[in-house]
């Protein structure tokens, strides 16, 4: 037995987008524990809640994160409807899931790219990151913002999209789809990216379980598990199955991810085929009274909304359960033995938002 | 396994040149739907507050005895819920992006109302 050693990783380090601290304890290369230590970016904004009226809070709820931004207005917005009792109509059901995919979309291949970044693969790098602007194009031009998109409200949407530009964003998928297939054969054939991902950070199946790991974490070990199935905004009406894997490894994570975008890209093309004529918001009257859990399926997994009201227009409480923060167990199962070189690559494959997780 | 997946995207960007704006030079267009700078028509707006009120993070102030409308748009995080609730749709959201700040000041805009005079108030609103 080698001597331990500590090194310390992050909170600031090449590959990390935010911050995050890792202990990580050594025998020579290999890693035999890690210690996490959050608490770098605390923003603070559940307490905010107190300050802020219900309704101005959908602008904060979407600020918790900036990539999956758009479904943290979405799981708010849903929380503070089914307590007050709202049925919003059909239409904004339909425009809340095409912009939840697309934000799926925009997650994955940021992703995609930042995986790369870690391989030390810079031009698929670039390449992920120039595909990915063609989907916040058509961000900025149907919900106005780019990352944060001040489109979802509680009772409906804010904007609408129209006919012509639904199939304007048609086309633009198309081509992406064209452009999409050629770099992610990158991601799964090419000899140097195997090398790296494949069979490292095995998570079994019962261990992803036993850990409670979510989203493409626990698809890839084999675990069926996706919110979308449940139904919630128009994903009931659309033909869908979760993506999975078995092999429980890096590879099987960015095969999931990669498949998923083409999952993503289903569903929008089915939701712009079946998008029915019609309002986009109610009116929604008083204040919510009453507690609620909500469950959606975000790009990195389940996340958690539970609020709880009081009758007055401040809410007592808003928690949130981000799908990172979830997931950080079964990364540090996934660290232990790997060597230290490939630890970055690990750490990328949770997909980690520790904004999300921090709030 | 392959060796050079990626040749085909690398041999047909360098055909296709850079798929970046040359910015300053080349300037992209935004969207006409695209979020950016809050701006106000002094003259319709009747100083009720409500888009004062309903401002997530506060921006605006309001002085109804002075008629003066004013905004700290280093605040504003360009939500557009102020011009939505405005009652007169005095408030617009306007595509470009607000111009960089070197202080932290706010813009004021004022209308003297002068009450049986519109001609002499038009010409007072907007010089302050
Ligand atoms: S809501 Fe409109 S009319 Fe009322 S104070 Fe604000 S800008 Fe003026
Ligand atoms: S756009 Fe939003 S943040 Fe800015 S002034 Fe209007 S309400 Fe306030």
């Amino acid at each position: 037995m080698g001597k331990e050693t500590v090194i310390p990783f992050g909170p600031q380090h090449p590959v990390l987008p935010e911050p995050i601290h890792l202990d990580l304890v050594l025998e020579d290369e290999t890693v035999v524990e890690a210690i996490p230590s959050i608490g770098y970016i605390h923003r603070g904004l559940e307490k905010l809640v107190e300050k802020k009226d219900f309704q101005q809070y959908t602008y904060v709820a979407e600020r918790i994160c900036g990539i999956c931004s758009f479904m943290h207005g979405m799981g708010y917005c849903m929380s503070v409807e089914s307590i007050m009792g709202v049925q919003i109509p059909e239409r904004a059901e339909f425009l809340r899931t095409i912009w939840a995919e697309l934000s799926r979309l925009h997650s994955h291949m940021l992703w995609l790219g930042l995986l790369a970044d870690a391989l030390g693969f810079e031009s698929l790098f670039m390449h992920s990151w120039r595909l990915r602007e063609q989907i916040l194009d058509i961000f900025e031009e149907t919900t106005s913002g780019r990352v944060i998109f001040s489109v979802c409200d509680i009772g409906g949407v804010r904007k609408d999209i129209d006919s012509e530009t639904l199939k304007k964003i048609n086309s633009i998928l198309d081509g992406f789809e064209q452009e999409v297939s050629e770099i992610t054969k990158v991601f799964l054939n090419d000899s140097s990216v195997i090398l790296r991902t494949q069979g490292l950070g095995v998570l079994s199946q019962q261990a992803a379980f036993d850990l409670g790991a979510v989203g493409p974490m626990a698809r890839a070990s084999g675990i069926d598990i996706d919110m979308r199935k449940s139904g919630y905004a128009a994903y009931g009406r659309l033909k869908m199955e979760p993506i999975l894997e078995t092999a429980g490894d890096c590879y099987a994570r960015t095969s999931v991810r990669i498949k998923e975008v083409f999952q993503s890209l289903d569903l929008i093309r089915q939701c712009i085929a079946l998008i029915p004529e019609g309002e986009i918001k109610v009116k929604v009257m008083g204040n919510p009274k009453g507690e609620y859990f909500t469950r959606l399926e975000q790009p990195r997994g389940e996340v958690l909304y539970y609020v709880k009201a009081n009758g007055t227009k401040f809410l007592d409480r808003v928690r949130v359960r981000t799908p990172t923060f979830a997931n950080i167990p079964a990364l540090l199962e996934t660290l232990k033995g790997c060597q230290l070189a490939d630890v970055p690559v690990l750490i990328l494959t949770i997909d980690p938002c520790i904004s999300c997780t921090e709030r | 396994m392959s060796f050079f997946s990626m040749t085909k995207t690398l041999i047909k960007s360098i055909f296709h040149g850079p798929y970046t704006v040359k910015y300053p030079l080349e300037k992209k267009e935004s969207f006409p739907a695209s979020r950016g700078r809050i701006e106000i028509n002094i003259q319709d707006c009747i100083f009720c507050g409500l888009c004062a009120r309903r401002c997530p993070t506060g921006a605006i102030n309001i002085e109804k005895a002075e008629s003066r409308w004013s905004i700290n748009r280093l605040r504003c995080i360009q939500c557009s819920y102020c011009s939505e609730v405005c009652p007169k749709k005095c408030l617009k959201m306007s595509n470009n992006y607000t111009a960089p700040s070197f202080e932290n000041v706010e813009d004021e805009y004022c209308n003297a109302r002068v009450p049986d005079n519109k001609e002499n108030n038009r010409n007072i609103a907007g010089a302050c």
